[in-house]
């Protein structure tokens, strides 16, 4: 019978000290309970000395007081009861049921801290998912077992874009019985959480969701779990049951907010903008539980959601998420302000992965030197805006004014689409050869003579 | 004694023994039931600080921790090429076979495989006298790289033994030594180094050769000399690791280390992947034969992250000592950085600087200074080269880390988020980059390239310089205003960024080039230059110049022509002058 400590020695914060301790073991999980009550605590241990514990409670220290404890170690680190049964599922923060179905016979239990991934044991992903949208299939390409972040800000539409992006990526040509979709909220508002059950309902994939939900008004300490369950699960399904995952992680920047003021009440020395110095690292254990594994049939794709604060890129939260994961897809507010769906920044969207898993064989030849045509020539665009803002349209080259017309309509026309057009890859390519052709071809230097040759709409094929 | 060595507190990878041991400073230890790697990183009268290589989860007070007597150090033996290892040289292929998918704890692997057996020849014999750094064997250890184990620094004496030519393990003894004090040494292929300790080298010579990359904008505008010292910072996306990856995979060093600190796991596998396939232009074998791989991805322990840097640079060390020309790629030195940081804060040290501790300079200069040209001290010449990644918080280059970077090294390839934006690759901005080296490579252009190498890589420089003061004026009114002379200018500017300084790392022939063929390249432009400026000068206005398509195909020269087919040059040659008459007969 395991020994149960009464009483706590200090409580600040979501932090609790308990002294006289034997046997604990850092980073283990310990049971709390209030008055006697039936309900359960449970939090972590995240700093041991010889007789002392600091333990930081998920769900909050309210009511406890320095006497009215029960602490109890459990002799393990947090684990996740995992089971084919889990898909079509909800739990919340910490991996506790709360769809009213009931407990889940869990197969086995799993320390949701995983293990990084032996390189030498990684394949390196080359198959693309088509999304049907133009700006991320044609120019940032997804690739299974990439982890390719949305950037966004407050009020832009990345929950729209992550769920088309769900359902057409699920009904496309990679459709199958081992595809499945696990999604972590992180400190969102009930209404977005609702927003993607019933899309997901909509789109006939509900039973293959797993939903992992610690909403805005949860303790904030779950949040700090809830994406290592949520991937816990995901490599659990994509590893051993051999199936597809996407991994929806939602808000990232809630999650680094839970870091700081944990971090905070530690008393840990901070970095920038006051968040810890383990950030990078933090952040590098949830990312880098994505990809594949060669030998397995299975593979997790991450779309980690996150917010800009103040729409600043270089924040510390957007910018070490860009340093670990593979590209990122940036959402912006002026092309929102245009009515653009999906507000895409192509600039600064990137997909790292995406030159070796499209072109011949994948996707079609010319698909590589089509998208560095576009890139440079809006970049070009970018340069005219400017030019025309100081010295007024009228006073352009016309190759300047050229660029000006491209610009305007691959805005409406290939980064703009419908909420729920799907569009084949060689739609993409089609719009994209079609916007070039507006440009002078002698403007058209990023790309290959003969492709040029074989792709170049004739007049006939235009329209 | 070691009931003292009870653990007292964990935090983090930071593990705490309460009152005075006898572990030394540096000393590696095992730490608690699973044996886990840390190092002593502080001692005072009341505790011992321990940094963990390993998660600590699990870990109890009062877990006992064992001493070893040896600081941290490397295997250093025929094995190291060819190979993976973590960031404290433990062989992932091995960690794979044993225990799967993931890497789990305390797995205890030899650095190096103690059973193969090696063939070998001994190029000494009985009675010779043996100095510190001597070469006692050859020993093929890749189809590429001939391993020359030497006699460990601190040894001397004279043979009294030999083993025959034939194959043994790393660990056989291969000849005795007798020592000047009288005692016998037993000499085998294995030698063991401190990663912390520089090797010692007889002296540093001047830089005089440069690393020929086969990148025109490195090579012509920013070169890199052999044991020379670069920095590429750029924020993400502007491409750090592709720079890294195309110097590893063309350059002409010896042998490469690439040390994957605190990056991706899908990059390193890349990296593995991709160079077990391409060969090596030079020997035409795979490129992994010259290669070694320290992979600490992001989410491996911090703690080792820290100690990848120096792992590697010690290896590049054994193999310059044999003579090699090596060259690290430290990608990137900022999550390093970052581990420091994060370990002086649990250890809860005063910050300097955002957060990083004052020492960084000191460890970072300490780093850098370890490359060079060096007289070993078998005589042999030998270099280490260091290719520094350095990703800025937010790309601003005036973070702590970037600006001690550049304190300490000779030449910096800034990378451009703007020229990234618009895929220029490589995004390296010819305006903020420099090199410290181009004087001292100076004479070796001349010798073994062309004696005007360098006055045209100048003109090169001039004319994008004028290009950019030019476009702020094209900025404010437009470029319609400007004298033809000045559009020629910028015209000549365009084709320089895209037909020269743009390199397209997937094209077969253009993601290496000969110094040959980046001279000839320069050539071209600046005689096309030369004839269109003839000219404008006679009154010519540039729309007519601009009519021709010669600037076109002077851009597309570099798929044109392939690496083994020069004397196509002359072609544009007679293309240029036909242009300049047709021009003239038109508007006589």
């Amino acid at each position: 019978m395991a020994i149960e400590y009464l009483g706590l020695s200090e409580i600040n914060g979501s932090l609790i000290a308990l002294e006289g301790v034997q046997n604990a073991a850092f980073d283990e999980i310990a049971e709390i309970s209030v008055n006697h009550g039936k309900a359960k605590r449970f939090g972590r241990i995240v700093e041991c000395y010889k007789d002392k514990a600091i333990i930081q409670v998920f769900e909050g220290t309210e009511t406890m007081s320095l006497t009215n404890t029960h602490t109890r170690l459990t002799g393990h680190p947090m684990e996740l009861g995992l089971s084919p049964d889990m898909l079509g599922r909800t739990f919340n923060g910490i991996g506790q049921p709360i769809d009213g179905l009931g407990p889940m016979d869990a197969e086995l239990y799993r320390d949701i801290n995983g293990m990084p991934l032996n390189p030498v044991t990684r394949e390196y992903p080359r198959n693309y998912i088509r999304t049907g949208i133009s700006a991320i299939d044609g120019l940032t390409t997804l690739i299974r077992g990439q982890k390719l972040p949305i950037f966004s800000g407050n009020g832009l539409p990345h929950d729209k874009l992550a769920a088309q992006i769900v359902k057409q990526a699920s009904l496309g040509d990679n459709s199958d019985e081992k595809f499945a979709i696990v999604f972590a909220a992180m400190g969102v508002k009930y209404d977005v959480a609702e927003f993607f059950r019933r899309t997901f309902e909509e789109s006939g994939v509900s039973d293959h969701v797993v939903m992992f939900l610690n909403l805005a008004n949860d303790p904030v300490v779950e949040r700090l779990i809830t994406p290592k369950m949520a991937l816990t699960a995901a490599e659990y399904l994509a590893f051993e049951k051999e199936m597809h995952i996407l991994v929806i992680l939602t808000d990232m920047t809630s999650f680094a907010e839970a870091l700081r003021e944990v971090s905070s009440s530690k008393g840990e020395i901070p970095s920038r903008k006051g968040y810890p110095g383990y950030l990078y690292s933090e952040f590098a254990t949830i990312y880098e539980r994505a990809g594949i594994v060669s030998g397995v049939n299975g593979s997790v794709t991450q779309i980690p959601i996150l917010t800009m604060p103040n729409d600043d890129i270089t924040h510390p939260i957007p910018d070490l998420t860009g340093y670990i994961t593979e590209g990122q897809i940036v959402l912006d507010r002026q092309m929102f302000g245009q009515s653009i769906y999906p507000p895409i920044n192509v600039l600064p969207s990137l997909s790292r992965l995406m030159k070796d898993g499209i072109g011949e064989g994948y996707t079609r030849e010319d698909h590589q030197a089509v998208a560095n045509q576009l890139f440079s020539a809006y970049a070009h665009v970018g340069d005219a805006r400017n030019l025309a803002s100081v010295i007024g349209e009228d006073e352009l080259s016309d190759t300047d004014k050229k660029y000006l017309e491209f610009g305007k309509a691959f805005e409406t026309q290939f980064i703009g689409q419908g909420e729920n057009e799907n569009r084949t890859i060689l739609d993409t390519l089609t719009i994209g050869w079609n916007l070039l052709k507006m440009l002078p071809r002698e403007e058209l230097d990023r790309i290959d003579t003969s492709i040029l040759e074989k792709y170049y709409p004739k007049d006939e094929e235009m329209r | 004694m070691q009931e003292n060595n009870k653990i007292y507190g964990i935090n983090g990878p930071i593990v705490y023994i309460k009152g005075v041991t006898q572990f030394a400073m540096g000393e590696m230890v095992y730490v608690g039931k699973q044996k886990l790697v840390g190092e002593v990183i502080r001692l005072d009268s009341s505790r011992t600080t321990i940094q963990v290589y390993e998660e600590t989860s699990g870990l109890k007070p009062g877990d006992l921790v064992l001493s070893t007597g040896a600081p941290i150090s490397v295997t250093l033996a025929p094995g190291i090429l060819n190979n993976i290892f973590d960031g404290i040289e433990r062989p992932l292929g091995e960690i794979a076979k044993k225990s799967g998918m993931y890497i789990s704890r305390g797995i205890n692997v030899d650095s190096l495989d103690p059973n193969k057996k090696w063939k070998t020849h001994m190029t000494i014999s009985k009675g010779q006298h043996l100095f510190s750094g001597s070469i006692i064997a050859e020993v093929p250890e890749t189809p590429t790289i001939v391993h020359k184990p030497m006699v460990p620094p601190n040894i001397e004496g004279t043979v009294i033994s030999v083993v025959p030519d034939g194959e043994y393990t790393i660990h056989d003894t291969l000849a005795v030594l007798q020592l000047d004090n009288g005692t016998n040494y037993s000499l085998t292929m294995t030698q063991q180094w401190p990663i912390r300790v520089p090797r010692p080298t007889n002296k540093r010579y001047p830089a005089s050769k440069p690393l020929v990359t086969g990148q025109r904008i490195l090579d012509t505008l920013f070169p890199i000399a052999k044991g020379g010292t670069a920095a590429v910072p750029g924020g993400f996306g502007t491409g750090k690791t592709m720079t890294q990856h195309q110097i590893a995979k063309w350059s002409d060093a010896d042998i490469i280390i690439y040390i994957g600190c605190g990056e991706r796991g899908n990059e390193m596998t890349q990296v593995l992947e991709d160079f077990s396939e391409l060969t090596d232009p030079k020997s035409g074998h795979p490129l992994m034969a010259r290669t070694t791989l320290i992979a600490n991805t992001s989410n491996m322990p911090v703690a080792a992250r820290e100690a990848s840097i120096y792992t590697g640079i010690t290896l590049a060390e054994y193999y310059r000592d044999m003579g090699y020309h090596v060259a690290i790629m430290a990608d990137s030195t900022s999550r390093w950085a970052e581990a420091l940081r994060e370990l002086s804060g649990r250890l809860e040290e005063m910050p300097a600087e955002e957060g990083f501790p004052a020492y960084l300079a000191s460890r970072l200069s300490a780093f850098y200074e370890r490359a060079g040209m060096m007289q070993n001290l078998n005589g042999t010449e030998g270099s280490v080269s260091i290719i520094g990644a350095v990703s800025p918080q937010g790309g601003d280059f005036s973070e702590p880390v970037t600006q001690n970077t550049k304190r300490f090294v000779r030449c910096f390839w800034g990378l451009d988020k703007s020229l990234a934006y618009a895929r220029h690759f490589p995004a390296i901005h010819w305006l903020t980059s420099y090199s410290e080296y181009l004087q001292d490579l100076a004479p070796w252009y001349s010798t073994y390239v062309n004696k005007n190498f360098v006055s045209d890589r100048n003109e090169i420089m001039a004319l994008l310089n004028q290009e950019s003061s030019l476009m702020e004026i094209v900025k404010l009114i437009g470029s319609d205003v400007l004298p033809d002379d000045q559009k020629l200018v910028l015209e000549i500017a365009r084709v320089i960024r895209l037909g020269f300084l743009q390199q397209n790392a997937f094209h077969k022939d253009d993601t290496c080039v000969s110094m040959e063929k980046q001279f000839k390249m320069m050539e071209i432009i600046l005689y096309l230059y030369q004839k269109s400026r003839a000219l404008v000068t006679m009154g010519m206005p540039m729309s007519v110049l601009k009519q021709s398509d010669i600037f076109e195909r002077i851009i597309n020269i570099k798929y044109d022509i392939p690496n083994d087919k020069l004397n196509l040059f002359g072609i544009y040659y007679d293309a240029v002058d036909e242009f300049y008459d047709d021009v003239l007969k038109r508007n006589a």
